[in-house]
């Protein structure tokens, strides 16, 4: 029989809680200077989106001590019901969910907005560890990894539905982390491939495309065969079925690239391929973006003195957009600074999944990092121009509370678990 | 365990690969640096150069400048101001200061816009010291325009605060600056505006200026605008003006020889001097909405006319070209022409020859409408089908510069209108139309519309026996005489220069024997043609007629022509009543620098036609009212 715990910090990784304070204050001073900037109010008015912000990092620190005071036990044992009531949360916006922007994506009751899609994540996360701790699933067979993808696939899809496709990428996100569990690495490199071919075939379109990848595959084959000796007579028929299914996908690439995005995906698409330029209508946060960064200089305009954020130059910058403002005024050093933050924290989270004892906190951690990594590489990916626009917040950086919350819930069950990970289970 | 190192691997080569993004962003790429003007520290400072001067053919000061100062305020670098002595100083409410204040706030905290525009001379003198007391405004100098003579306000044209959309598309503009809007200010705009130089301010964290940024390199210095010459004679211009008091019409005159623009005259007109400053805007609008008057529309440029007998003389050219009649041919005139079958198609003519075979010569000087209209239709019926024949008349006509706009450096302008075999086949598109149908052509009063410069153009081409020069206004930037090729290349009709002499015969004998006897010249050998233009106006729907236009074109000498003239009197009864008065007294002012005729001078200074127009308000007031 365990003893019960009386203090609920023992154990606990303060690495990570350092990094964590670190990350949701700074994040917080970038917010105050975005919204909040020259003007003469009070640093904790809670009427500004500072102040708001301010008052869900309070909300956060209370969520804090509520997670760290649960049992691990009880997020293993309830990790089915607490992803079906987030799935359960997905479904029900499509009902008495509000329609902002275009999508159905938030609960709007009485002052207080929630985003089910931040929620949904830690019970992924939860779902997923507890599929995978169970040892009659074995990643290997086709029957398991059905049953794994569609754990990942079930809110992934809900999520587009909203349609919030952003948000639902980061799903993808846990793939990374099936493959460590055991998903034989075709999956992997498969999904890479077919993210290079994605874009190959965007950028040439879908005939010269095709032609590369069968010129290539070609000499490939021949290469093997000639040089190799490798017999392929019998196998014949499974190249042939290479060539089929790789033409599918690239036509079919090309198919819902032009009938199934919208045209301001397409756009999107064409000025990150460099096909456009348009600095002034889709690509105008990009570019504004890159050169609010850029003004940075090495050393910043100070705090508060970044002329393009106290502008408004920007769009959407105290939330998806909120790294520019990193970027204006603690130039490259500052940013750079929070990039390596952000690296250490990521890898101090593996290093924690790493030494996991059991299985379920193994596979939470690595989920966790995988899905901060997702964030990060691509909110900064398309802060800095380097990705296209796609609407994802920057952990515990911008302004918002679901996503704060979210985050928080995510990571500090992880920290729960792992100052547990001494006792046997 | 090979797995986990590929975690670690990418997690950090993401890293990696975004520190050398940030790297070259923030420190390589140049695009992406500070500027100046991006840096909040820094004041921007404009000095903005005196605009270009103004002057006629003659270096006669037509247009200068005089200072005048703007309140500028940036918002966000306003603190605390004693309001209570600010407005008191610049004669303002509190509410209007509030206002003012927060229309600047809303444009941006940080971009100046202007406060109060146009501070009165006094008003700056004293306000200057006073300055450094309000934080935030400044008080910025521009320049206003001064006309030291009050005429070719048409000409001129105005300058005005640039808008918000000319913003968005130049970017050299800024808000509050001063742009030419209409005019010769407008289309020499940035030969006259010259470049505004810039002053970089470095400024500390309390907003205090503390020196030039960057001691100065990034400064530019402004250069004065260029001043130009127009080709207008302003001492004509101003007694063209004077001869159309109490009328309304236009007169255009233009030497032959260089499409150069000596007069460009429209009655009513205006001061130039109501559209300067702070009164500009107030001004203007009572203008724009005065509808009887029309002060503001250059009837020399816009106001589209059927041009009457003087289009008749076209008809002879291309008679003369299509080899249709020679100048021996002969018609005879019973009163008028008769151009179709029933008894209703019958074209009346005044000419006063009945009887006797009249050749061109004779058609021309006593104006003979049966004479044209039977040449008219030999043009049309000489082809196997009327639309042929039409096409070709129309080809001629246009290559007068008639039907379509002259592509010059006037700011507006009309198309006229030239029919074709088209525009008849999309008019009639049933019925098969012919030389009779469109007779009215043959004497300018059908469906060919002109306005008066086409009319002065194609008499200077008239004048020149058979080639035009674009007419255009301006003669010299800055000193030095003008390049532009579509000004200075001549353009052909498509009439040989020998078929005008027996036409400029014609002409002159309008005077010697003709239409124009009264209004000869001693020691100038005018040739002209009268017009007379019936007035049709639409009154919900219906055709009514007033009184006919008085219509005159002319040029002189008759060797060597020096000036080309039209000229046109609403409701001015006939050409020579009115037109050809004005038109010879023109000419002579022009080649002999003053009239023999005072008592004609005067009589049309004095002529007023301001009881036709009321007549004709009246009656188009009380049909539009009947059918109410």
């Amino acid at each position: 029989m365990r003893k019960r715990k009386t203090n609920i910090f023992a154990g606990i990784d303060w690495i990570l809680v350092l990094f964590y304070i670190v990350l949701v204050f700074f994040g917080w001073v970038n917010i105050y200077s975005t919204t909040v900037g020259q003007n003469d109010t009070s640093i904790f008015d809670f009427s500004t989106l500072a102040g708001k912000h301010l008052q869900k990092m309070i909300f956060g620190f209370a969520l804090i001590i509520i997670i760290l005071s649960i049992d691990s036990k009880f997020y293993e044992r309830f990790a089915g019901i607490i992803y079906i009531t987030t799935l359960v949360l997905l479904v029900g916006l499509f009902i008495f969910g509000s329609n902002i922007n275009g999508a159905t994506s938030w609960y709007n009751f009485g002052g207080i907005s929630l985003q089910p899609s931040e929620f949904a994540k830690a019970g992924t996360v939860l779902a997923l560890a507890n599929f995978i701790n169970d040892p009659v699933k074995d990643l290997s067979n086709l029957k398991s990894q059905l049953n794994a993808f569609l754990i990942v696939l079930l809110p992934a899809i809900l999520i587009v539905l909203q349609p919030d496709a952003g948000s639902a990428l980061i799903y993808f996100s846990l793939l990374v982390v099936l493959y460590r569990e055991g998903l034989p690495a075709y999956y992997l490199v498969i999904s890479f491939m077919a993210i290079i071919l994605f874009i190959l075939t965007l950028y040439v379109g879908f005939t010269v495309s095709l032609l590369i990848i069968y010129a290539i595959l070609t000499l490939f084959f021949v290469y093997i065969i000639n040089f190799k000796k490798f017999p392929f007579k019998r196998e014949w028929y499974k190249i042939a079925a290479l060539y089929f299914f790789i033409g599918l996908f690239v036509f079919s690439v090309d198919y819902v690239y032009n009938n199934v995005f919208e045209q301001r995906h397409r756009d999107r698409f064409s000025i990150l391929l460099g096909k456009t330029t348009d600095t002034k209508g889709i690509g105008y946060n990009t570019h504004q973006s890159m050169l609010t960064i850029g003004s940075g200089g090495l050393t910043g305009k100070g705090f508060l003195e970044g002329d393009r954020t106290q502008g408004n130059f920007v769009p959407e910058q105290h939330t998806d957009y909120i790294f520019s403002t990193v970027g204006e005024e603690w130039g490259f050093l500052g940013s750079s600074a929070v990039i390596i933050i952000f690296v250490a924290f990521l890898l101090r989270l593996i290093q924690m999944a790493e030494r996991q004892k059991s299985t379920f906190s193994r596979v939470f951690g690595y989920s966790t990092a995988a899905i901060f990594f997702f964030h990060f590489m691509i909110n900064i990916g398309m802060v800095i121009g380097l990705l296209p626009t796609i609407g994802i917040p920057l952990p515990f950086f911008s302004y918002g509370g679901s996503s704060l919350w979210g985050f928080t819930i995510l990571l500090f069950i992880f920290i729960r678990l792992d100052a547990d990970r001494t006792y046997e289970w | 365990m090979e797995r986990k190192h590929i975690a670690y691997f990418s997690i950090l080569l993401i890293g990696i690969l975004f520190i050398m993004r940030l790297f070259y962003l923030q420190v390589i790429a140049t695009k992406y640096k500070p500027s100046p003007f991006n840096n909040s520290a820094i004041a921007v400072k404009y000095d903005y150069p005196e605009r270009g001067f103004i002057y006629d053919r003659n270096n006669i000061l037509l247009v200068a400048n005089q200072p005048s100062y703007d309140i500028m305020v940036i918002p966000r670098d306003v603190r605390p101001l004693d309001t209570l002595e600010f407005c008191s100083l610049l004669k303002i409410s509190k509410e209007q200061f509030i206002k003012e204040y927060k229309r600047a706030e809303k444009y941006s905290p940080r971009i100046p816009s202007v406060f109060l525009a146009q501070l009165s001379k006094s008003n700056y003198a004293y306000l200057q010291e006073k300055m450094h007391k309000f934080k935030g405004f400044y008080i910025q100098k521009r320049s206003l325009r001064e006309y030291p003579i009050n005429s070719a306000a048409n000409v001129l044209g105005y300058i005005g605060e640039v808008n918000n959309e000319l913003i968005k598309k130049n970017s050299y503009y800024q808000q509050g600056e001063l742009i030419g809007i209409n005019g010769v200010e407008k289309k020499y705009e940035e030969a006259l505006r010259g470049v505004k130089g810039v002053k970089f301010i470095q400024r500390n964290r309390f907003n205090k200026e503390i020196g030039p940024y960057k001691n100065g390199s990034y400064d530019t210095l402004a250069t004065i605008g260029k001043d130009i010459t127009l080709s207008l004679d302003i001492e004509l211009q101003q007694y063209g003006e004077a001869l159309m008091a109490n009328k309304r019409g236009g007169i255009v005159a233009i030497e032959p020889s260089t499409g150069e623009i000596l007069s460009l005259v429209s009655m009513p007109n205006y001061n130039p001097n109501l559209l300067v400053g702070r009164e500009r805007s107030k001004n203007y609008t009572k203008m724009h909405y005065d509808e009887f008057n029309q002060p503001l529309l250059d009837r020399s440029l816009k106001a589209q006319y059927p041009p009457g007998s003087p289009f008749k003389i076209i008809n002879a050219l291309i008679g003369l070209q299509e080899q249709v009649i020679l100048p021996e041919s002969s018609f005879y005139c019973y009163g008028g022409f008769k151009y179709g079958r029933s008894v209703k198609a019958f074209m009346k003519c005044h000419c006063g020859v009945y009887g006797s075979p009249i050749k061109l010569d004779r058609g021309i000087y006593n104006s003979c409408n049966a004479y044209f209209a039977n040449t008219y239709k030999r043009i049309i019926e000489k082809y196997p089908t009327s639309a042929e024949g039409m096409k070709k008349w129309s080809d001629h006509v246009k290559s007068f510069g008639l039907g379509n706009f002259l592509n010059n450096d006037l700011s507006s302008g009309n198309r006229g209108l030239v029919p074709d075999d088209a525009y008849y086949n999309r008019f009639y598109p049933n019925f098969k139309w012919g030389a009779s149908t469109t007779i009215s052509n043959s004497i300018g009063q059908g469906e060919v519309l002109t306005t008066p410069i086409q009319l002065a153009n194609m008499t200077a081409a008239i004048a020149n026996r058979g080639f035009y020069f674009t007419p255009h206004i301006i003669k010299k930037i800055d000193n030095k005489s003008i390049q532009i090729d579509v000004f200075t290349k001549p353009k052909k009709t498509t009439i040989d220069p020998k078929h005008f002499e027996p036409i400029v015969e014609g002409l002159f004998n309008v005077f010697e024997k003709g239409t124009a006897r009264g209004s000869r010249v001693k020691g100038i050998e005018i040739c002209g043609k009268t017009g007379t233009a019936e007035n049709f106006t639409s009154v919900n729907g219906n055709r009514v007629q007033f009184t006919d236009h008085s219509i005159f074109i002319a040029f002189a000498p008759k060797d060597d022509p020096k000036i080309a003239i039209a000229v046109f009197v609403e409701n001015g009864y006939w050409g020579a009543r009115w037109a050809g008065p004005i038109a010879t007294l023109m000419i002579e002012k022009y080649l002999n620098g003053d009239t023999n005729r005072p008592w004609l001078e005067q009589r049309m200074f004095e002529g007023s036609l301001q009881d036709e127009y009321d007549k004709q308000l009246l009656i188009q007031q009380q049909l539009a009212q009947k059918e109410d």
